[in-house]
């Protein structure tokens, strides 16, 4: 069984005008096919209006596809039973973290979801403990989550998404507002929920660093998968980047024009460390 | 216009006990025809520093001169807000996010907006060539001025926010965070539109920024922030090669930077400004010369 999968789904936004006589329909997903194994971490990549925002939705029922078909853990999104399920199984945290914050402190914020669903008290308290900790919100747990920095309240809204005990964590470009230092904070609690606790990742995101350390990528492109494939291989496909109106991370670009300024240097190099190891290799040498 | 601060300090909430001290003590010369980066962590001062610069935020201490006009805060008040006016439309703010400030039914009517405001006696046709001739310099079209800025995509509104600033002609234009949430396309084409603004419209550009490798890129000189005072100023260059400081500081440092500190740890010094192109350039000339 897969965490999660996609097959050919379409999904089209349709307006109505003020008689709701239904007026124009906008396809944005179109025969998208998507398999993510339990466990994996893996990026969806696009420009703005690729359709990944609507692929995150269709993951939680929050949209069901006009066509085809999401299973999520086994159960199909169009299961108005099975829906309730899906979302315990399925945490999001979207863009601005003060758009997702119910409570005023951080944790009668993070009990809102456990709260929600009915969890025992004991175990609710339990689930409460494990999210702040791993998360590293646990200093702050009476503070008042309007006064955290960004990179502390989107770990906070993690810890709310993942208090419900989820067994996939779906990101809405929620680094996308953060300083360099907030974003280092939330991935790095991302790594460890994927790692440790095996939880899957989807993560939606501009920024190509972060793409580079997912296990897989899965390029959108006008509501269509233009590529998917690891990193390397993703990133290594000039013409795919180009049209889907993507770049390479840092370190491979610097050493692209290195390359093409006849330095002998190999691979796609994601990260500037290894980077910097071939570099050091090659003036060595001469 | 010059913008010459010196000592400027600040201190949000005084007199109640959430007083926190923003700047503390800001000495900073931005000359013009610059394009100016300040970088700094959430808090360091930045965004208090820049609402200085159109008095946003009055002088409360120390001194501020853009241009001839002084905001310092020996200067009187009464004296100092006869010309504020005039020097919210030379100096231009853009903020964080400012799509969400489009309101207006019409992305020319919001542009217009700004115009009205700064000279409410303007003739329709004055508005006019201001509003077309400010969307024509951010790249939309005259049919695109007729939309509501909600059909719009995410780059083309942040551009009409920026048109709604430099619909008054403003020489300088301070941009919060300008790329920030943009995909990596619109990115591009928003730095190649500030680039060139800066050559066209506005004689000064200053970005506030946390990312490093796009200041490398872009600016002339830069402003680092910490705690509330400008700790470092100086060219790119200079600033990037000082990466112990910066780490110090708890601040990244370019991709550039890094890669030649390590490769000056093996003997190879690369005299670079730290901006890709240029380092690539100068890396090669030096394997080059090496393995000749």
């Amino acid at each position: 069984m897969y965490a999660i999968e996609f097959e050919n789904v379409s999904f089209s936004y349709s307006g109505t005008d003020v008689n709701d006589n239904l007026t124009k329909t906008e396809e944005v997903l179109s025969d998208f096919r998507m398999k993510v194994e339990k466990g994996a971490f893996v990026a969806l990549l696009g420009r703005n209006g690729s359709g990944k925002s609507t692929c995150a939705k269709l993951i939680n029922g929050l949209l069901v596809p006009t066509s085809g078909k999401v299973t999520v853990l086994g159960m199909d999104t169009q299961d108005k039973k099975s829906l309730f399920e899906i979302r315990k199984k399925a945490g999001m945290v979207f863009q601005n973290p003060d758009n997702q914050q119910v409570a005023s402190i951080v944790e009668d914020d993070v009990a809102f979801g456990p709260e929600n669903i009915g969890m025992p008290r004991e175990e609710m308290k339990k689930r409460i403990d494990y999210a702040l900790k791993v998360t590293g919100t646990e200093e702050f747990r009476k503070a008042q989550a309007s006064r955290l920095s960004g990179g502390q309240k989107q770990r906070v809204a993690i810890a709310g998404a993942i208090a419900i005990n989820p067994e996939i964590l779906i990101l809405d470009e929620s680094t996308s507002m953060l300083d360099p230092k907030g974003r280092r904070e939330v991935m790095s609690v991302i790594r460890t929920l994927n790692r440790e606790e095996g939880m899957t990742v989807i993560d939606i995101t501009h920024y190509m660093d972060e793409a580079a350390e997912a296990d897989a990528i899965y390029v959108l492109n006008e509501g269509k998968i233009a590529k998917t494939g690891t990193p390397e291989e993703v990133f290594s496909d000039a013409e795919t980047l180009e049209r889907c109106g993507l770049e390479l991370p840092r370190a491979a670009l610097i050493a692209k024009k290195l390359k093409e300024g006849g330095l002998p240097i190999d691979g796609v190099n994601l990260d500037k460390g290894g980077l910097s190891e071939k570099l050091c290799e090659l003036f060595r040498k001469v | 216009m010059r913008i010459v601060s010196e000592g400027l300090t600040f201190t949000y909430n005084k007199k109640t006990k959430f007083a926190k001290k923003a700047l503390d003590g800001v000495s900073l010369v931005i000359e013009e025809g610059e394009f100016f980066g300040i970088i700094g962590h959430t808090g360091s001062g930045k965004s208090t520093f820049i609402q200085h610069l159109n008095a946003l935020i009055p002088v409360e201490e120390g001194t501020l001169k853009i241009g001839d006009r002084d905001l310092s805060a020996s200067v009187k008040k009464s004296k100092k807000k006869k010309f504020y006016r005039e020097l919210r439309s030379k100096v231009g703010m853009v903020f964080q996010y400012p799509e969400y400030q489009l309101f207006a039914e019409t992305v020319y009517d919001d542009v217009a907006f700004g115009y009205k405001n700064f000279f409410p006696e303007a003739k329709k046709e004055d508005i006019d060539a201001a509003v077309y001739g400010a969307l024509e310099m951010v790249g939309l079209s005259r049919e695109q001025a007729g939309k509501s800025p909600f059909e719009l995509s995410g780059g083309q509104k942040r551009r009409a926010a920026i048109a709604g600033v430099i619909v008054t002609r403003p020489e300088i234009l301070v941009l919060d965070e300008p790329v920030a949430g943009l995909d990596p396309k619109g990115k591009r084409e928003l730095m190649a539109l500030l680039h060139y603004l800066h050559g066209t419209a506005c004689k000064t550009v200053v970005i506030v920024s946390h990312d490093m490798d796009e200041v490398a890129d872009n600016c002339t000189r830069i402003a680092v922030f910490s705690e509330g005072k400008a700790v470092m100023q100086g060219s790119p260059a200079e600033i990037f090669s000082k990466t112990e400081e910066l780490v110090n500081l708890r601040l990244d440092v370019p991709v550039t930077a890094y890669l030649s500190e390590r490769l000056e740890e093996v003997g190879t010094k690369i005299e670079t400004d730290y901006s890709v192109a240029d380092f690539t350039e100068k890396t090669i000339k030096a394997y080059g010369g090496k393995s000749l």
